[in-house]
């Protein structure tokens, strides 16, 4: 059994960053419509590099850490809603 | 025939980049672009990808000194890759990351280039020699190429060397891709062209752009855009000194280029220019709204239209700019923005006619129209997206978005997108700005009702 699930509070900390992510874009949709495993870029949610770097603004405000492109990390992170939660989960100071 | 030179360094052991904090010589730099020319296939029209500047810096000089042209579309749509392909069946990409999302025939730059001979002497290149078209998107759907030529290229980054005191002492760094006139003239062509060195990076995120800048040895310039420097400043750990900074792409508020200026501690200049005549003006936004001139360049207005001629200009041009000279002051003048039908999102440019006519070329599409938002109050270097409404009862709003996405930069997608039965049209087939705008206002009044219920 393992001591903890680490989901439990990405959850809450996904449903704020989804949050966080409509009200910096001003988008079209409420935050439980971005699918958690669907790509931020693209196809999926259609974010282009001016909301990336929008996006980065309001995560290290809200989170205390800056986004770096240096790791091949970065990918993974703008690849969908939940490679984000867990990279803020990972990083964040506040 | 008259030619200039690859580039303007004084000794092949100058300077001419640096990878990170490690220079590389002008000797080292034109054995790689020997190499590299030996290795390109067959085809003249060459799509530059490459994301590190230095990579791209080689092959572009590996096309110039082998007679190839590079291609500059403004996007990398599956449409407009089709588009070029047909206007030159030859063209092929050189890339240095993964281009699979590019239906080309692909070059991969190649990890380790081969020594090569020892290169003792800068090559001098004819000025008429085609180096590059520019693509803009014209209104019909059709991209219209805009010749560049060597000649009319350097003179035109020696005016800007010349304005902006760029001296071979000088590091540049750039967080504009050089896959547009902008980055490519500004953060390419102007250090080749005076001797200076230019950083092989393309930072996004502050923490990055920060980092590279402190690589640089002094002096050393930030080329930037109005969005990359908001989010620099919107960051509260300490910059890295700079001697020069330059802007272009979107026009920036007095506001943010003081604080630019005040956090940096040096000077501010904004650069004016279009696709079609390349730089034409500066101007120290923190020293007041005028723009000076080129030294040559002339621009006046002839009824509604503004046309450039002198300087690097070869042939009198049209400008897109609505602009008023200061007959007081010869060389300034004011620009009081682009005609109604461009739209400029994020330095990005197109027309409502040319998204009009993408959306209407889908099938399915009945009829449909991009509008601009009216303008708010926000800061000038806030983005603002484009709204279209849009009649295809066959069509779900995800199958139209991934249409356009085929089609339009993602930058001009639709935010949002709505779905009407009708347009409000006319007897005669015109759209009425004013019965649009109502119709989006409404429209989105009741999507905020639907929201909240």
């Amino acid at each position: 059994m393992p001591e903890s699930l680490p989901t439990e509070p990405n959850q809450a900390l996904q449903s704020e960053i989804a949050g966080l992510i409509v009200t910096a874009l001003n988008l079209d949709l409420g935050p439980q419509d971005i699918q958690p495993d669907a790509p931020l870029y693209g196809e999926g949610l259609g974010l282009d590099s001016i909301d990336i770097l929008e996006v980065a603004l309001v995560v290290s405000k809200q989170y205390g850490f800056s986004l770096r492109a240096d790791s091949a990390d970065n990918v993974r992170i703008f690849s969908s809603l939940a490679g984000l939660t867990q990279h803020i989960a990972a990083n964040r100071t506040k | 025939m008259p030619t200039l030179p690859l580039l303007a360094h004084s000794s092949l052991d100058a300077t001419v980049a640096w990878r990170g904090a490690v220079p590389v010589s002008v000797r080292q730099f034109l054995h790689e672009v020997d190499a590299l020319a030996a290795q390109l296939p067959a085809g003249r029209h060459v799509l530059n990808l490459c994301g590190n500047r230095y990579r791209f810096t080689v092959a572009l000089a590996a096309c110039i000194v082998s007679g190839r042209v590079s291609v500059l579309p403004p996007n990398h749509t599956a449409e407009m890759v089709r588009q070029m392909q047909r206007r030159a069946p030859d063209v092929f990409c050189i890339a240095d990351q993964d281009a699979r999302d590019i239906d080309l025939p692909v070059f991969r730059y190649p990890n380790d280039l081969p020594p090569a001979p020892s290169a003792a002497r800068i090559p001098q290149i004819d000025c008429d020699q085609l180096i590059a078209q520019v693509f803009t998107s014209g209104s019909t759907g059709e991209p219209m190429p805009h010749d560049k030529r060597w000649g009319s290229l350097v003179r035109n980054v020696q005016a800007e060397g010349a304005r902006l005191g760029i001296t071979p002492a000088h590091a540049l760094l750039g967080t504009v891709p050089p896959q547009h006139m902008y980055g490519l003239e500004t953060t390419v062509l102007l250090p080749l062209q005076c001797g200076a060195a230019l950083h092989d990076g393309s930072p996004f995120y502050p923490d990055d752009i920060g980092m590279a800048l402190a690589q640089l040895p002094r002096p050393r310039v930030l080329v930037t855009s109005p969005y990359h420097l908001r989010a620099l400043l919107a960051v509260s750990t300490e910059l890295p000194a700079a001697d020069l900074l330059l802007s272009a792409t979107a026009p920036l508020s007095t506001q943010l280029a003081s604080e630019a200026e005040s956090r940096f501690g040096c000077p501010l200049l904004e650069i004016y220019g279009c696709t079609e005549t390349g730089q034409l003006a500066t101007r120290r936004t923190t020293a007041g709204v005028a723009w000076q001139a080129f030294p040559g360049v002339r621009l006046w207005n002839a009824g509604e239209t503004v046309w450039a001629e002198g300087g690097h200009i070869d042939t009198p041009t049209r400008l897109s700019d609505v602009i008023e000279p200061l007959d007081a002051s010869p060389g300034h003048f004011l620009l009081h923005g682009r005609h109604a039908d461009l739209v400029n999102i994020a330095g990005k440019r197109t027309s409502l006619a040319y998204l009009n006519y993408q959306l209407n070329a889908i099938p399915g599409v009945d009829d449909g129209v991009f509008m601009l938002p009216p303008d708010d109050a926000g800061a000038l270097e806030n983005v603002r997206r484009l709204a279209a409404l849009v009649v295809a009862p066959t069509l779900t709003p995800a199958t139209l978005m991934h249409a356009l996405r085929e089609r339009i930069d993602p930058i001009f997608l639709p935010r949002p997108l709505l779905f009407v039965d009708a347009l409000p049209r006319n007897a005669t087939g015109k759209l009425p700005t004013q019965l649009a705008q109502g119709l989006l206002a409404s429209l989105q009044a009741k999507a905020a009702l639907g929201l909240r219920v």
